[in-house]
């Protein structure tokens, strides 16, 4: 006599160890097998397209921190930059060298954390997370010389930066540049070729170059399908142009490229922050403007590449103190868009891995 | 051999012995009732308070191993953080689910415990273990520790929880799996040794047992690794996956008792470990057996925790696929090695092995263990990494010839 069975819907999240954050899923199971998943977000959701409206453009900045807020410098990146294309806003030369330098030190710190949590949700027992996040730590302390903030750090300001970098802050620079690329290799020396990484990663997962296309999918998790798409190097902005760089990708668009991808990137950051480092003149950093900016009438969207993807706003002024519409392009929540089809057929164990490879923050999922 | 035999005499003969001697003739039971009562309190408090001990220690040493303090607050060297922590648990409040199983739910802390406590009374710590010399100490270990799987089941069950139920299922099936080549590896040490009772296997280990079968040590202690569910087995409680498995609606002392269990697993497998396959208490020179117990134990309790830091979990059905299609060929190769080697060696009169015959099955089995390692690993080990060359997308293709967007510093305007 066949057992009748029949399956389990389970909530995952929003209280659950391995949602990064207050994210939910509604999956159902076969015994360990999902048969369907459903992700439910607003969990987090804070109003910050509404909230812009009602401060003025420099105050946004402090709110746009609050998004993605592993890679802060990304995002406050994105969002000056369409200030200033909506303004009109010259930047000085060293102010974009400075930007880029945090930029990439963030993107750094953002795969860092990306991938001390997939190994965490692989189930190693915190050690590689919590290596990861002793050499994020060095990042977090540069940024604290920066502008006194360590993962809040309101850095960008239309028209350049904050403050010049102070003068210790450099020979801190070159130690990480030298430093980093060897933290790198013992990260790998961990993960790359473990054998329970391989068999857990390898061939899971997997999303097509086409799929992931039609998903609108950007940044590392597009990259690890195999189509070589990097707004930096597309749209090359601030000082990409002027710097040497790859954009690594994957072959097969597996977990394990995914993770992959984010390593090689990791490296490449490091390499852009060295010609940074010295390309780098005096100068002003922050064009001279009034303190209230007062864009003419029109919209703009500009975006960058940060670490999940393309983050872009979309701003319309009515030419006003604050913004008359503000929209957020937050790739975190748009690569979620082929979660089920990643998802449905593999075990629980492989759910919480290949959710954890996609790298979503949830305070940009919901914002 | 008899000279490192140390004749201790703490077990039960030896405080029976002397009550007996104290008291008349007509209370021979109260002597039992002394002597067992004595035991039973030394031995708990004994393994318990190492068990306390040990918490702190593994804590500090997976702090070392992550680069960070670990508990270092309460006591010298955070070493009353054990107690810090029973006291936190034991005024939490104690909470049973709405619509759980509460005779079950209660009794499974307790099913848990005892088996474990139980495995402790025979291990030999010197000549003889607690409760004096156990003949089938070997059935006796395998038997007694399958009854955890019970324990997983019923707290699981009990809850009335997804995330346990699932925890549950994964952990019956796992145990029972492993069990089976842990049985197999055990099925070589009587066969080495000759006999089923512990202090035998010690006494026979003239070279420790892990020279003589590697291949049933490496299997015995993946086994048994599993057996107590940690990284990279650790399914059962899978905190990334299941929040935490089958113990997740404990609170209170209930989820103390089952926090002891899993701490004393190590310990109990570390001193299996010991006993089965480094020559329990025999050492060298004036130290005394019980001292080289705990060195030895203390190693294999530092290699397991080594591999709890360092690796990540495996699938569950790779889990499953490793037992049938890894560990159990293998112990069946040491048996069969074994089995081979001692009807070859053995002396035709008694059936006993000398230390000659013991050294000659060491060499004989090191080639096998390497060589049936490297097949197995070939077999069923991940291929090298070789991944196909990248090849970028035609999909999109950012480098291919269009208009140069504007960027935002060619509008330069004025500033309003």
């Amino acid at each position: 006599m066949p057992i009748k069975t029949e399956p389990v819907t389970i909530n995952l999240g929003p209280q659950h160890p391995s949602t990064h954050g207050v994210f939910r899923l509604r999956v159902t199971f076969d015994g360990e097998m999902v048969l369907d998943a459903e992700p439910i977000v607003g969990y987090l959701h804070r109003g910050t397209e509404k909230l812009a409206e009602e401060r003025n453009y420099v105050q946004i900045v402090t709110l746009t921190d609050r998004l993605d807020y592993v890679s802060a410098m990304t995002n406050n990146l994105a969002y000056v930059r369409t200030v200033e294309r909506l303004g009109n806003i010259d930047v000085p030369e060293r102010a974009k060298y400075l930007r880029v330098i945090s930029a990439e030190l963030n993107r750094i710190a953002s795969h860092l954390i990306a991938t001390g949590f997939l190994l965490d949700e692989l189930g190693a027992f915190h050690t590689p997370l919590v290596y990861c996040f002793r050499e994020r730590e060095h990042i977090l302390e540069m940024f604290e010389m920066l502008c006194g903030a360590r993962i809040t750090v309101s850095y960008m300001r239309p028209g350049g930066v904050l403050q010049d970098a102070p003068e210790d802050f450099w020979p801190r620079l070159d130690d990480f540049v030298k430093t980093m690329p060897s933290y790198i290799d013992e990260l790998e020396g961990l993960i790359t070729e473990n054998e329970i990484v391989l068999a857990r990663t390898r061939d899971v997962g997997i999303i097509t170059a086409e799929q992931a296309i039609a998903g609108s999918i950007t940044g590392p998790v597009l990259r690890s399908t195999g189509v070589q798409w990097d707004l930096r190097k597309a749209e090359p902005h601030e000082v990409y142009d002027r710097v040497d760089f790859d954009i690594p990708i994957g072959s097969v668009g597996d977990t394990y490229d995914r993770y992959l991808v984010r390593v090689l990137e990791m490296r490449q950051s490091v390499r852009i922050i060295k010609q940074c480092v010295e390309q780098i003149a005096p100068g002003p950093v922050r064009t001279a403007g009034p303190f209230v900016i007062r864009p003419p009438v029109g919209d703009a969207y500009d975006c960058t590449e940060s670490p999940k993807g393309e983050l872009g706003f979309y701003i319309v002024s009515d030419g006003g103190i604050s913004p008359y519409r503000m929209h957020i392009r937050a790739p975190s929540f748009i690569n979620l868009t082929l979660l089920r089809e990643m998802l449905v057929g593999w075990k629980i164990a492989d759910l919480v891995v290949i959710f954890g490879s996609i790298d979503i923050v949830l305070g940009e999922v919901d914002r | 051999m008899e000279a490192t035999v140390l004749k201790a005499g703490f077990d039960f003969t030896g405080i029976y012995g002397f009550f007996d001697d104290l008291l008349p003739e007509s209370l021979d039971w109260l002597a039992y009732v002394i002597a067992a009562v004595i035991l039973g309190a030394v031995l708990l408090n004994a393994i318990i308070i190492s068990t306390a001990l040990y918490t702190w220690f593994e804590r500090r040493v997976l702090g070392r191993f992550q680069s960070r303090m670990g508990p270092n607050r309460w006591g010298p060297f955070g070493l009353f953080q054990p107690l810090a922590d029973l006291i936190k648990l034991m005024t939490k409040e104690d909470t049973i689910p709405e619509g759980a199983d509460r005779p079950v739910f209660t009794l499974a802390p307790i099913v848990f415990l005892v088996p474990a406590l139980l495995v402790f009374s025979v291990l030999p710590f010197h000549s003889s273990s607690f409760i004096g010399k156990l003949n089938v100490g070997l059935i006796f270990i395998i038997a007694i520790t399958s009854v955890n799987t019970l324990g997983v089941f019923m707290a699981g069950w009990a809850s009335r929880n997804k995330y346990a139920m699932l925890g549950a299922m994964r952990g019956v099936a796992m145990l029972i799996s492993y069990e089976v080549p842990m049985g197999l590896a055990v099925v070589g040490i009587a066969l080495g040794a000759g006999t089923l009772s512990l202090s035998g296997v010690v006494l026979a280990q003239n070279i420790p047992f892990i020279l003589v079968m590697p291949l049933g040590f490496i299997v015995f202690i993946t086994a048994a690794s599993a057996e107590m569910s940690r990284t990279p087995f650790d399914i059962i409680e899978a905190d990334s996956e299941l929040g935490a498995g089958y113990n997740t609606e404990y609170s209170g002392i209930k989820f103390a008792l089952l926090q002891l269990n899993e701490f004393m697993a190590p310990l109990i497998v570390a001193a299996l470990v010991t006993t089965l396959f480094l020559s329990g208490w025999r050492g060298w020179g004036p130290v005394p057996g019980p001292i080289w117990f705990v060195i030895k134990s203390f190693v294999i309790v530092l290699l397991l925790l080594w591999v709890r830091a360092t690796w990540p979990r495996l699938r569950v059905d790779q889990i499953m696929g490793f037992a049938w299609k890894g560990l159990f060929p293998l112990a069946i190769i040491n048996i069969f090695a074994m089995a081979v080697e001692f009807q070859v060696l053995r002396d035709d009169t008694t059936g006993a092995l000398t230390t000659g015959d013991l050294w000659i099955m060491a060499a004989a089995n090191w080639i096998i263990t390497i060589v049936s390692l490297a097949v197995i690993a070939n077999v069923l080990g991940q291929r090298k990494l070789r991944r196909p060359e990248p090849v970028p997308s035609q999909l999109a293709n950012m480098f291919a010839d269009r208009p140069a967007p504007e960027s935002a510093t060619q509008l330069s305007g004025e500033v309003d």
